[in-house]
């Protein structure tokens, strides 16, 4: 079925004022720019603007304002006063959404739809929810009674991927400051922009000087940050790998950790499954943000008695998904972040079908410009194929088949991540027993790639520790332990 | 003329059964005071793979058993090293230089302190989950699962409650452990393992290695199908760095629980009367959240 013919309906990028090159935020002001790198647009590979490399001295500056500001102001700050400036911030960020989902589109390539819909709405939502916590932690966690209330660790150090810029951004910087703790946070290298819009909203919300700094750079800027001795508390978000590295790096020393990693979730679907629906969330567990997403449904395991009905299914709607301008409102898929993803992802597709998977395709035409890979289907996949086992984080789904739930289980369970899986199934105690053997730390059941401030998310095994969002988040932020007892893994004692 | 005493040998307890070391070695057992008290297994690296084999056996049946059941355990563990307290007496008391007045308050501090953990099974995914208010209509639930295969490093001082004190809140919270006893102390570890061994705790759910911890730490570290480790024991165990067991953790990203340091950052063993709080058991969950759609 071909897709609706649609007339373009661009978003205007003039509502977004880009600077032809960007500072760094420290101790409440831009720093003059120098060591400049650029962004560009993935879609047409244009210059956005130009960002400094934030060298070891410049974080140090960072991470030195960063104690005075925990120190002279917002350590000492009483709750309620921390919340008035996180709702002030949410408030900002709704007022400016628009700017920020334009931004966001521009620098990431994702759709204006997501950015519009998702990204930021639930950015501000999370500044909203952690805004309330603030002058409530005691009631936050099970401290025995008569305890010392929870205690902020002091100057975090947070590192963000680039495939949801501001949403990550918000996920790290809105509890670690409800909590009372101050942040130097490093957006990724190829999406620098919305953190430094948001630096704009920090000022504009007259957040204390140096609560929040703003270090641009590529990893080399995150390893001095995560080295750096006056850090208390290090929040990562990335691959599995840099995860590992810096797990490694704050190794005997008294510095903590919350790691949110990379996955390679089974998305499950039953014969007794709702298809319609089922297809619905099968094509947004792994096409929702260009499958760039580290939860992303990658491994489709379909019960073997519906395999050809789904896979037919599954080809007839992918014909209808619009692939191309990112500002466009109708398009469902946008570009690939980077050159260096895009080489990534087909050199995992090339593999697997070096290994035997069959690839498939819709016809679609995309720009000429920019860096672009078509909704992707791979057929006969094997469990030790590398595209059944390895993160390939782009619009690539592999599909394999079950015939037991045991088997589902099994297969699903097969691989040495556990952040997210999907079942599928109109049987309900089918649905909590397997939600049961998973071993994922979110667990969708007949939905997929829902996110809320109030729910915790986070992975098991080589996904990483810890959890962002919920009651839950608020632990990685906050000690409540006996002061002589630490630990790198999950929750309060880290 | 005086009857000869029938001494007991001191073995390993992997996978339900007590074992001499495969290596073949054994290691005189000094008391506080010196003397010869037995000879002990000095447990390798083979045993302690062997031990995480037991123990990721057994994970399944003891993860999946109802939080009801392990505590029902738990309290018989209790149960059954109450009605040994005279022989614990004699050991730690040997072993730790106390009295036997002294060496009492200790042992019963451990069948205490189980009888605590004994009741949290079935109370902790109450304290630690909790429904979502998300804003959509979805029915959102978070809840405690244990980690996995848990690496132990026991307490070298406290060779009874210090071990209770740490296996107990593992093994609560549905996880399996794989042991490393006080290299010094290591015979009342043995003799509580005859305690779980009949007290109906499966074969493999604890697993107790009688061994030189300097030794063995650094594999039981790295093992990649351990998925969490307590380094507790670090403190006064000869020749560790407890940096690069961490360092070896993060091959496969295992959850670490660091020792206790004094003020000038050296690994320190906690004094085992305080109240042990929640921290140990949140330490080795991991939290799981389910999703649903409400509708009609």
């Amino acid at each position: 079925m071909p897709p609706f013919e649609y007339a373009p309906a661009p978003e205007s990028r003039a509502i977004v004022t880009i600077e032809k090159s960007y500072g760094l935020f420290v101790d409440g002001a831009f720093t003059r720019p120098k060591a400049l790198f650029p962004t560009i647009n993935p879609a047409d590979e244009s210059v956005l603007a130009e960002v400094s490399q934030a060298g070891p001295k410049d974080v140090d500056k960072a991470v030195a304002a960063a104690r005075r500001a925990y120190e002279g102001v917002w350590g000492r700050m009483s709750g309620a006063e921390r919340g008035k400036y996180l709702f002030r911030i949410a408030r900002i960020l709704q007022e400016r959404a628009r700017e920020f989902a334009v931004l966001e589109t521009l620098d990431n390539g994702k759709p204006i739809k997501e950015t519009r819909d998702v990204d930021v709405p639930i950015a501000a939502a999370h500044f909203f929810y952690h805004a309330g916590w603030a002058d409530k932690l005691e009631y936050a966690g099970p401290s025995p009674s008569g305890a010392a209330p929870p205690r902020p660790h002091g100057v975090v150090g947070q590192i963000i991927p680039w495939n949801f810029p501001l949403l990550m951004l918000a996920w790290k910087i809105a509890p670690a400051l409800a909590t009372g703790n101050t942040v130097v946070l490093k957006p990724a290298e190829t999406t620098p922009l919305s953190a430094l819009l948001f630096a704009e909203v920090c000022q504009q919300a007259d957040l204390p000087a140096g609560v929040v700094n703003i270090v641009t750079g590529d990893g080399t800027t995150g390893q001095a940050l995560v080295e750096h001795p006056d850090v208390d508390k290090i929040a990562f978000t990335g691959s599995t790998e840099v995860g590992k590295a810096i797990a490694r790096s704050i190794a005997g020393t008294p510095k903590k950790a919350t790691l949110e990693l990379g996955g390679k979730a089974a998305n499950i679907v039953f014969d007794d499954a709702p298809l319609d629906q089922a297809i619905e969330g099968i094509v947004n567990g792994i096409f929702f943000n260009q499958g760039q997403v580290c939860c992303a449904g990658s491994r489709l395991l379909v019960q073997e008695s519906i395999h050809d009905q789904v896979v037919a299914k599954l080809k007839r709607r992918l014909g209808t998904l619009r692939v191309g301008d990112p500002m466009d409102k109708n398009s469902d898929l946008g570009a690939i972040n980077s050159r260096a993803q895009l080489d990534r992802i087909t050199s995992l597709v090339d593999a697997g079908v070096a290994e035997g998977a069959e690839r498939w395709s819709p016809e679609c035409s995309l720009p000429a410009k920019g860096f672009w890979f078509p909704p992707t289907v791979l057929t006969g996949v094997s469990q030790t194929h590398r595209v059944a086992t390895e993160e390939i984080f782009g619009p690539v789904l592999s599909v394999l088949t079950f015939r037991t739930p045991q088997e589902a289980v099994a297969k699903a369970n097969n691989t040495a991540y556990g952040l997210s899986a999907g079942v599928w199934t109109e049987k309900g105690s089918r649905i909590l027993w397997m939600a049961d053997q998973l071993r994922a730390g979110v667990v969708w059941a007949n939905t997929f790639n829902r996110f809320d401030p109030t729910s915790p998310f986070g992975g098991y095994k080589e996904s990483g520790y810890g959890r962002e969002g919920g009651r839950h988040g608020l632990e990685a932020y906050v000690t409540t332990a006996p002061a002589s007892l630490s630990t790198s893994a999950t929750g309060a004692v880290r | 003329m005086s009857r000869l005493d029938v001494r007991k040998t001191y073995k390993l307890y992997i996978g339900g059964k007590f074992t001499r070391s495969e290596s073949g070695r054994s290691y005189a057992v000094q008391s506080a005071s010196g003397e010869f008290l037995a000879n002990a297994s000095m447990g390798s690296r083979k045993d302690v793979r062997d031990a995480v084999v037991a123990a990721r056996g057994a994970l399944g049946g003891w993860a999946g058993a109802t939080a009801y059941n392990r505590g029902q355990v738990l309290y018989r563990v209790a149960e059954v090293l109450e009605g040994r307290r005279a022989q614990f007496i004699d050991e730690v008391g040997a072993g730790e230089g106390l009295s036997a007045r002294a060496a009492g308050v200790v042992v019963d501090a451990a069948v205490d302190r189980l009888v605590w953990y004994a009741g949290w099974t079935d109370k902790i995914a109450q304290v630690l989950g909790n429904l979502n208010p998300v804003a959509g209509p979805f029915f959102n639930v978070s809840a405690p699962e244990p980690t996995g295969v848990v690496g132990v490093l026991a307490p070298q001082r406290s060779s009874l409650l210090g071990l209770v004190s740490v296996v107990a809140p593992v093994i609560a919270t549905g996880n399996t452990a794989v042991v490393v006893t006080s290299a010094a102390r290591p015979l009342p570890a043995v003799t509580f393992g005859e305690v779980l061994a009949t007290s109906d705790v499966p074969g493999g759910v604890v697993n107790l290695i009688t061994a030189q911890t300097a030794e063995v730490a650094p594999w039981l570290a790295a093992h990649r199908d351990v998925n969490a480790i307590d380094l507790t024991g670090v403190a006064g165990a000869d020749g560790i760095d407890w940096g690069a067991l961490e360092v070896a953790a993060a091959d496969n990203v295992k959850r670490v629980l660091r020792p206790a340091l004094d003020a000038g950052g050296a690994p320190v063993e906690p004094d085992w009367s305080a109240d042990p709080g929640l921290t140990r058991l949140r330490a080795f969950v991991e939290t799981k959240t389910v999703w649903h759609p409400k509708g009609l």
